[in-house]
């Protein structure tokens, strides 16, 4: 099979003042299908620039990116835009959801900018499909200012599915987050994972990381470990534990 | 298709920021009301002043005695009397386009009839006067010909000079004294109103020239002479005419100045609109400036917005929002602003003239163009003012974007 993701000798170096800062050096790396992987790394280590390169936002200064089979590394600004909408759902610590924008609309706003027109049936029937694979259909009309954190984030991670993006990625997704939701988030991954959703984050948790199939550790612009998670969690278990702990109660009976 | 959703989304960001909507597009709305009822009230003295000249009459030229400068001193229109009946017999007999003439006189004097006196203006005119000012009478005759050979104490009265002196009475038969000399009022015109330089039309009193001449003002010279040409086509050659035959008749040298000034209606017109439409493009540039006020309201509100919404942009364009569909959405924002201001405003400006209208009894008029040029000009403003936040908007990156805080 095709690697949904390919980089061959991705370099990246800012400009700033009088020193070149090199964040990424030769990275190369590929990401199969149906993949669960985690960038890890310290800050500065240059895991979110590579981010920003898996996910189109910004070019690399040398080597070659091809997503879903093809050649992104030197796309204009507007045919990057395109396979952002097309290749890719971004999930971010943030959430960044439209304020005062129900979750249904948010989910929808991927769908406003495709390349082909959808009528607002289409788009709400989508939008609702995808609120139902994070459980929040019945949620739709809420604002985000009406949802708690996990709830954003799982509107965030609908609106990241909606246009079926051959690749999910996920920028610190749990960073905004307590532990039990994290698990809960990590939780609605691997169901997507499960069902065959390739998909990347980036964590400085290691705890977090173990959730995923494959960890990518980063240091200094290179790739130093690349590594199956062998001791591998997983969030239905990991919920019971966490319950328990919190009601010594429960446990007792 | 894409622009529809851009401009829906527009309209929406518009409707969460209610307040700050209408307080932005009130400064539009304040200048488009402002450009819009300047020009009513400069259009409207304009058609007055249009009107008022017409009301002189049809194709009329006027000859003024004078203008001569005699040891260094000028001596304006009529001052020096140099116009004389027979010059006024010799245009009708000589010029061909010449339709109508009537030698005019004029002064104000003290008049009374009963217990009541007035101080209207005494008109010595020729009985053809009031066609060619085509001004009809309400009561009575004109004075003939006949009267004017005779130099009969006839004469036909004003509206408002026959309001001082007769009250609601007929004044027709009555006896008025110009000067101490009695005269029978054989007639009652009708209202004129206003002339261009906003004197009483009506306060007169007109008798024939001859009278006016021998029994009131004790002259021998006109004050002026009334022609009618009998095509506006002809007016040119028949001013030209008359220059040509009074310059002979008066014996003037060539190289020398005439003794007498010959206007025509156009000159008369061209001079009281030129001041009108000074006035209404003064109006109209002071407007302007605060429709441009209102416009700087709207570049600095919508820069504002940018800034505020930098996260959202941030977020469209992660989505895939092309840098212009977040130009076209921030340019929408800013000329839906200015265009709804626009409609306001008009409405508004159009209000404002009306109401001006009826309590200062000023005349407005808006000409439709002006409404379409006022709508155009603040939908300009919104792209032009819109244009520079719209754009800083669109040249976001989105990594900092969704970074900003």
């Amino acid at each position: 099979m095709n690697a949904v993701i390919k980089l061959d000798d991705i370099r990246k170096t800012y400009h700033t003042g009088e020193v070149d800062v090199q964040a990424v050096r030769k990275v190369s790396l590929e990401i199969h299908p149906g993949e669960f992987v985690a960038i890890m790394g310290a800050s500065g280590s240059g895991k979110s620039t590579l981010m920003n390169i898996l996910g189109c936002l910004d070019r690399p200064t040398g080597g070659r990116y091809s997503l879903d089979g093809i050649d992104v590394s030197q796309l204009s600004t507007d045919e990057l835009a395109d396979i952002r909408n097309q290749k890719i759902g971004f999930v971010f610590q943030g959430f960044n959801l439209l304020s005062r924008t129900s979750a249904l609309e948010n989910v929808e706003l991927p769908m406003l900018y495709a390349r082909q027109h959808m009528h607002s049936y289409e788009l709400r029937e989508k939008a609702l499909h995808a609120l139902g694979v994070v459980s929040l259909t019945d949620r739709a009309d809420h604002h985000p200012s009406q949802l708690s954190g996990g709830q954003q984030q799982r509107v965030a991670i609908a609106r990241a599915l909606v246009n079926q993006p051959a690749l999910v990625l996920a920028d610190e997704p749990t960073g905004n987050l307590d532990s039990r939701t994290s698990v809960e988030i990590m939780g609605v991954f691997q169901q997507l994972n499960d069902r065959g959703i390739t998909i990347v984050m980036v964590t400085h948790e290691p705890d977090i990381a173990r959730f995923t199939k494959r960890s990518v550790v980063m240091s200094d612009g290179h790739v130093v470990s690349d590594t199956p998670v062998t001791d591998r969690l997983f969030a239905g278990p990991e919920l019971e534990r966490l319950h328990s702990l919190l009601d010594p109660a429960l446990q007792t009976q | 298709m894409r622009i529809l959703v851009t401009i829906k989304t527009a309209l929406r960001a518009l409707r969460r920021n209610k307040m700050r909507s209408v307080l932005t597009a009130l400064g539009i709305i304040i200048g488009v009301g402002a450009v819009i009822t300047m020009v009513g009230i400069g259009n409207g003295a304009k058609a007055q002043i249009e009107a008022q000249i017409a009301s002189l009459g049809q194709n009329v030229i006027l000859i003024f005695s004078g203008s001569v400068t005699r040891t260094g001193v000028h001596s304006g229109h009529g001052g020096a009397g140099t116009l004389t009946v027979e010059d006024a017999e010799a245009m009708r007999r000589e010029i061909p386009g010449v339709m109508a003439v009537s030698p005019e006189l004029r002064s104000a004097a003290q008049v009374a009839a009963g217990n009541q006196n007035w101080l209207p203006q005494i008109l010595g005119e020729g009985p053809d006067y009031f066609d060619i000012r085509q001004w009809p009478l309400v009561e009575g005759s004109p004075f003939t010909p006949l009267d004017v050979r005779g130099a009969t104490k006839v004469a036909v009265i004003g509206k408002t000079t026959a309001q001082q002196l007769y009250g609601d009475e007929s004044p027709i038969g009555q006896i008025v004294r110009i000067k101490n000399v009695p005269f029978t009022i054989v007639g009652l015109l009708s209202s004129k109103g206003l002339s261009v330089m906003g004197s009483d039309q009506d306060d007169v009193l007109v008798v024939p020239y001859t009278s006016a001449m021998k029994r009131v003002l004790g002259t021998t010279t006109l004050r002026s002479i009334m022609v009618q040409a009998a095509d506006a086509k002809l007016l040119p050659v028949v001013q030209q005419q008359i220059t040509e035959l009074l310059r002979q008749r008066h014996r003037i040298q060539p190289g020398r100045d005439d003794d007498f000034t010959v206007r025509g209606q156009q000159d008369i017109a061209e001079m009281a609109t030129a001041q009108s439409k000074t006035m209404t493009i003064l109006l109209g540039a002071i407007a302007s400036v605060s429709l441009i006020v209102g416009g700087i309201g709207i570049m600095n509100i919508m820069l504002v917005s940018v800034t505020e919404r930098t996260r959202e942009i941030g977020i469209r364009m992660a989505v895939g929002a092309h840098a212009n569909d977040i130009l076209l959405q921030f340019l929408t924002e800013a000329i839906t602003l200015s265009s709804i201001g626009g409609v306001i405003g008009i409405a508004m400006g159009v209000g404002a003239s009306k109401i001006i209208s009826l309590s200062l009894d000023w005349p407005t008029l808006i000409p439709v163009v002006w409404v379409v040029v006022a709508f155009l000009f603040s939908a300009a403003v919104g792209i032009f003012f819109g244009f520079y936040p719209a754009r800083k908007a669109s040249k976001l990156d989105p990594i900092d974007a969704l970074r900003y805080e």
